[in-house]
């Protein structure tokens, strides 16, 4: 028993977050589908690739899903162009991989002609707001990542689906796709639209004049007509839709599907990294690790970075040009660079202590072959 | 020095995610404030990274002070005045700017219309987005008492997205191709196509992040939009010579010479000590001359261009007033 209490802070050890046994999720036959989220410009779609390959290599059957990988990248491994199917990597030895970058309109199109009948289906697809949504960015992306996973999980022929996903915040939109889909479809304005298409005056309430004259007035006639020729077309089908979303949240959640949160070791990217990690949490959806790239690694020696500056005035100070203050700033600012990420992860750690969490040096140049791809999946499994 | 956009009203800042495009565009809005201008700076992408940059509560739908400008010489700066929008707010108020709708407008908001055209319809948020925008750049008489600014910053999205953000014209063309909607688009068209807008591309010397940037340059070219400037960002430090980061790739530097010197500065001089800091100058050397290939790309795509160092303990509020001085040295603000 202390007899007098402590004030203050403890003077504890940071937390040192548990290590991400990268090898051992890839080798167990149990991990049938590991997704890859985090925020733009941390490596997502590589990181996808470097474990992909090294699966493949280390035995399984595997299929990796990109959304936009780097041109180059996308060529060395046969994928550069967009046909949403899975084509074979070539040169990969023990198991076998196969990669395919996913084309959005094509994924939803195919949606649509697998739940309407042909006469229905030509009629969304002509529709000028089906086109629009079909191939806009915002949120479609990820419902049709997410399709195409139910896809490949459903025809079977993998032991491994690696997805990476569209690099913004909205990429765990697909999370909420069941429930945006149900409340859309239950939603006052849905009926309100139908209204006139299905003819009884029951739902002519008093409120309907008044929206129908705003949107006119608002948007035109036409475009009211197409909207409501949208939505009657697309209600048929959306059961289907939601009965799909349903499946492949459930997918999401089962076990044998791993969540990994990438990062870069910036406050920006590991704020986000935190929010997707709670989010997933929250979700009840498997989370695997987070994966922290591009880390700064440490300079050997014992010179800590204000010794080194200590140095390099003393060095000015004796009117020395030589290249040796020029190299003692160097380990200087990366001394410091180190203490920061360390500072990062540490803070991330501690609000997140559970996180098993693999960290990647940063490579010197970008990768854009197989053989980039290997050395990086090295680097992933510490290996 | 004199600004190289003098003429420029909206700038908007894009870039490939992790590129430090925020950064830019706060730095920028302060070094435009110093010419004793105000100076509204935006963003759309409901991250409150103003206010986290400025350090400040969360944003409201509203144009806020954050910040006095860069202070430079005899003039007096202008202010910083943040808005953070978001498609639903400026919905409702482009409904009761133009349609004073009423009983109406509440009705839509009620009937899930609001929901509907900020969630699901397509390309609608973009354009509300912009609409918002282009009434601060271009006051309406229809707002009334509303601030004058000299210049507008757009904290934009992403190069990959920005040409099809700012193309309201072919986001609306699908849906509306006459009535009131389709001439609103057309007018931003206008500002957006004009001298009085500026792209600015904020990329890294990296090969992905400056293919993306040449990338979306041919595609703003190709939409008719103003291409404005190139800032290179996060530049590492430029502490070796060209021979000594030749002679540090080539592994020449002269080993006995630098134990010597560490010596005479009063460092314990070990041998893992002077074999890390020549690994170091090696590595350093190797993505030095990465970096001079991608700098050389980025002067091909024939746009002017700025650098600003990349800062080992991140920006906070005075490191952003820093990077300000540097783009106004450099003619960007």
């Amino acid at each position: 028993m202390r007899s007098v209490p402590r004030v203050g802070p403890l003077a504890a050890s940071p937390t040192t977050a548990p290590v991400l046994d990268v090898d051992g999720l890839l080798d167990d036959p149990e991990t049938r589908i590991i997704v890859c989220c985090g925020s733009g410009g941390v490596g997502k779609t590589t990181t996808s690739a470097s474990l992909a390959l090294r699966a493949a290599e280390r035995g399984r059957k595997v299929v990796v899903l990109t959304i936009d990988p780097a041109r180059r990248l996308a060529q060395s491994m046969g994928i550069d162009q967009l046909d949403n199917t899975p084509r074979p990597v070539q040169d990969v030895s023990g198991g076998s991989l196969d990669a395919m970058m996913l084309d959005m309109k094509r994924t939803f199109d195919e949606v649509v002609l697998a739940q309407a009948s042909p006469e229905k289906a030509k009629q969304i697809l002509e529709n000028p707001f089906y086109i629009a949504l079909s191939s806009s960015f915002a949120g479609t992306q990820e419902y049709m990542a997410m399709e195409k996973l139910g896809q490949l999980h459903r025809e079977g022929g993998y032991d491994l689906i690696v997805v990476d996903t569209p690099p913004s915040r909205s990429a765990l939109d697909f999370l909420d796709a069941p429930d945006r889909l149900s409340s859309f479809l239950d939603g006052r304005f849905i009926r309100l639209m139908l209204a006139p298409a299905r003819g009884p005056a029951k739902l002519m309430t008093a409120g309907f004049g008044i929206i129908t004259s705003a949107l006119t007035k608002i948007l035109g006639g036409q475009v009211l007509t197409d909207m409501q020729a949208f939505v009657a077309a697309l209600d048929t089908v959306f059961g289907g839709f939601r009965q799909r979303a349903q499946q492949t949240y459930a997918l999401l959640q089962a076990h044998g599907t791993a969540f990994l949160v990438v990062a870069a070791p910036e406050p920006d990217a590991l704020r986000e990294a935190a929010y997707f990690v709670e989010r997933l949490s929250g979700d009840r959806m498997p989370l695997a690790g987070l994966i922290v790239n591009r880390a700064t690694t440490e300079p050997p020696g014992e010179l800590s970075a204000a010794g080194a500056l200590a140095a390099v005035e003393r060095l000015r100070a004796a009117d020395d040009d030589g290249p040796t203050a020029g190299l003692l700033r160097l380990h200087a600012d990366r001394a410091r660079l180190v203490e920061r990420e360390q500072q990062l992860r540490d803070r991330f750690s501690a609000a997140h202590p559970r996180v098993p969490t693999a960290v990647v040096p940063a490579l010197a140049g970008d990768v854009h072959d197989l053989d980039g791809l290997r050395e990086v999946g090295r680097l992933l499994a510490g290996a | 020095m004199s600004s190289d956009w003098p003429h420029v009203q909206l700038h908007v800042v894009t870039g490939k995610g992790g590129t430090g495009k925020s950064t830019v565009a706060a730095a920028l809005a302060l070094g435009l404030a110093s010419h004793g201008k105000n100076v509204l700076l935006c963003e759309v992408e409901g991250r409150q990274g103003i206010a986290r940059m400025f350090d400040v509560d969360p944003l409201p739908y509203a144009e806020t002070r954050v910040a006095t400008g860069l202070a430079l010489g005899e003039v007096r700066p202008g202010s910083v005045y943040a808005l953070h929008i978001d498609a639903e707010s400026a919905l409702l108020e482009y409904l009761a700017m133009y349609y004073k709708l009423g009983r109406a407008g509440k009705a839509l908001d009620r009937f899930g219309v609001v929901e509907f055209a900020t969630t699901i319809a397509p390309g609608v948020r973009d354009v509300l987005l912009t609409g918002k925008v282009f009434e601060a750049v271009q006051r309406n008489s229809r707002n009334k008492g509303a601030r004058q600014y000299d210049a507008v910053v757009l904290d934009a999205p992403p190069t990959g997205r920005i040409t099809q953000f700012l193309n309201v014209s072919d986001q609306v063309a699908g849906l509306a191709k006459v009535g009131p909607i389709k001439h609103q688009a057309d007018t931003m068209m206008t500002l957006f196509r004009s001298p009085r807008t500026a792209v600015h591309l904020v990329t890294l010397l990296e090969e992905m992040p400056v293919q993306e940037t040449a990338d979306g340059i041919a595609d703003l070219r190709h939409a008719r939009l103003p291409v404005g400037g190139i800032v290179v960002n996060l530049v590492r430090p430029q502490d070796l010579d060209p021979g000594e980061l030749a002679a540090a790739r080539s592994g020449e530097l002269d080993r006995a010479a630098i134990a010597k010197d560490l010596d005479r500065a009063g460092v314990a001089v070990a041998d893992d000590l002077v074999d890390g800091l020549l690994t170091e100058a090696a590595e350093h050397a190797e993505r030095r001359a990465l970096e001079d290939a991608q700098r050389r790309v980025v002067a091909g795509l024939d746009v002017p261009s700025y650098e600003l160092p990349r800062l080992v303990g991140g920006v906070d509020l005075g490191r952003l007033y820093e990077l300000a001085e540097l783009l106004k040295e450099q003619g960007l603000a």
